[in-house]
């Protein structure tokens, strides 16, 4: 359970930096992250092109609350959205775009974890629901692709971040921290209903 | 101050307050159960990294989360009020809450995938009415992010594969199954609101209403509040923890509430409230002006 590193991670994130971490270990990451989510995830699949080299790149999963200010883009809010719903679509993108990492939140199967041992890819958690600390980590905003046809909470945002935190949820190896915890508390279960019923 | 401009200003008000500032009984939670964790773990770098998003939110005036949520509003009105002005004076509130980024575009039309500007669209935000007997309207407002609402469940039993009767034992395998099924994916630690019996609408709006209890409370039905402290408590031993990382905190309360049933269906429901536990009522006056926050 304990809280090693942290680790910090500097775009652009080479396979010399992504290949050591393991599932369970605390991150940095620092550089530019492209946020994606539903739209942008089908879009690529479905062969869209990408509007910017994603090589040696981090996906954010992310929807952010951006408003426009004196001319400029400002992140009100920016925390993580599900993973889980990008499954389907992340080992295309993840084995033709070049992606190193991705950010998200929540558990992730086995297609995860086989297209992270095939690209060299780690999944890295964010705590959801963190929109400041993590909006507080974001220090620009370099560009916005898809704004119109998405929509702001489903466009690219091109965002540069400094020391922003984020656990080792499934690492190249394809070895995965909340499989073990979800492993552990079906046992559980089994056991607290098996015995001492409760009773009106 | 007109009419519609006054209840605008005291429903936009609510939603930025809702938004922006947890309850003062949720956060108390959030502490206290930080201090069961291990010092140096994961879970206590979560519950530590969630009480500084509280922190910030409310000094910088932002969204706690940025997925705002569906808007659920609960009013209660004096007999006869008239409750379609009520509605189009929210709807405004809504428009401008989103406006001024205390909402993200949050709302989608489910045929043509297009993001709506405003979040006042078909079936946004959701209306409870009741009138009573009473001067004044008080306004309850939830807010509920998706990726929370994605791991309720709705349980029919009897349950084969959970081998749960139609009993209260039975019910009490439904919740913990739920449990173990949403992990952290909800953004535990979170609350449940279960409700047992009725169909499969008024489940889970009976579920969610559940949602507007304090975190600390009982149920007033004894045998409920029996049921609410044993799950509460096994949920500690299931080991799942903030986030699906391990630890002790999976929830920081259950609330079941009981509707009566059909004798040929028996649901069980339950609906999981994220840590972002968005929950604020307002009284207000029959003119719209504001008198006290609840």
């Amino acid at each position: 359970m304990a809280l090693t590193g942290p680790r910090k991670l500097n775009y652009p994130f080479t396979a010399e930096q992504i290949s050591p971490l393991r599932a369970g270990q605390f991150v940095l990451i620092s550089g530019t992250l492209f946020t994606a989510r539903d739209r942008i995830h089908k879009h690529l699949f479905d062969g869209g092109k990408s509007p910017i080299d994603l090589k040696n790149g981090i996906i954010y999963h992310c929807g952010p609350v951006v408003i426009r200010k004196d001319n400029q883009w400002l992140v009100r809010a920016a925390g993580p959205t599900t993973s889980i719903r990008e499954e389907p679509y992340l080992p295309r993108i993840i084995k033709e775009h070049g992606i190193r990492a991705f950010i998200g939140k929540g558990s992730m199967g086995k297609v995860t974890e086989k297209a992270c041992v095939a690209g060299g890819c780690v999944y890295l958690h964010a705590v959801g629901g963190a929109a400041q600390v993590l909006a507080d980590k974001v220090v620009g905003v370099k560009e916005v692709y898809f704004g119109t046809e998405f929509g702001p909470a489903e466009a690219m945002w091109v965002l540069e971040v400094k020391d922003f935190p984020a656990i080792v949820a499934i690492d190249s190896r394809g070895r995965s921290l909340t499989k073990t915890v979800q492993a552990a508390s079906r046992s559980m279960w089994r056991k607290l209903v098996a015995d001492d019923p409760f009773v009106a | 101050m007109k009419k519609n401009a006054l209840w605008e200003a005291s429903l936009f008000e609510l939603i930025r307050r809702t938004s922006v500032d947890l309850p003062a009984d949720v956060e108390q939670s959030l502490r206290r159960a930080c201090k069961t964790e291990k010092k140096d773990s994961r879970a206590r770098w979560v519950l530590d990294t969630i009480l500084e998003n509280v922190q910030k939110a409310r000094e910088k005036d932002a969204p706690l989360c940025q997925d705002t949520g569906s808007l659920i509003f609960y009013f209660q009105v004096p007999l006869g009020f008239d409750t379609n002005f009520l509605v189009a004076a929210t709807r405004m509130a809504v428009a401008r809450a989103t406006r001024l980024g205390y909402l993200r575009q949050n709302t989608i039309d489910s045929l043509t995938g297009e993001s709506c500007e405003t979040n006042v669209a078909h079936g946004a935000p959701t209306f409870y009415f009741e009138q009573c007997a009473r001067t004044t309207v008080d306004v309850r407002l939830i807010m509920k992010g998706g990726g929370c609402e994605n791991v309720g469940r709705q349980y029919s039993l009897p349950s084969e594969v959970l081998g749960a009767g139609r009993d209260l034992d039975g019910v009490r395998r439904c919740i913990l199954d739920a449990i173990v099924s949403a992990q952290g994916n909800g953004c535990a630690p979170g609350i449940l609101g279960v409700c047992i019996g009725g169909d499969r609408a008024t489940g889970y709006e009976c579920s969610k209403a559940q949602f507007l209890r304090k975190i600390d409370d009982r149920s007033s039905v004894k045998v409920l509040g029996r049921l609410e402290d044993r799950i509460l408590k096994e949920s500690k031993q299931l080991a799942i923890g903030p986030m699906g990382f391990g630890g002790n905190t999976a929830l920081l309360g259950v609330k079941i509430g009981a509707l009566s049933r059909l004798p040929a269906s028996f649901f069980v429901t339950v609906s999981y409230m994220c840590w972002a536990f968005r929950r604020r009522g307002v009284l207000l006056s029959a003119r719209g002006g504001f008198k006290k926050w609840h």
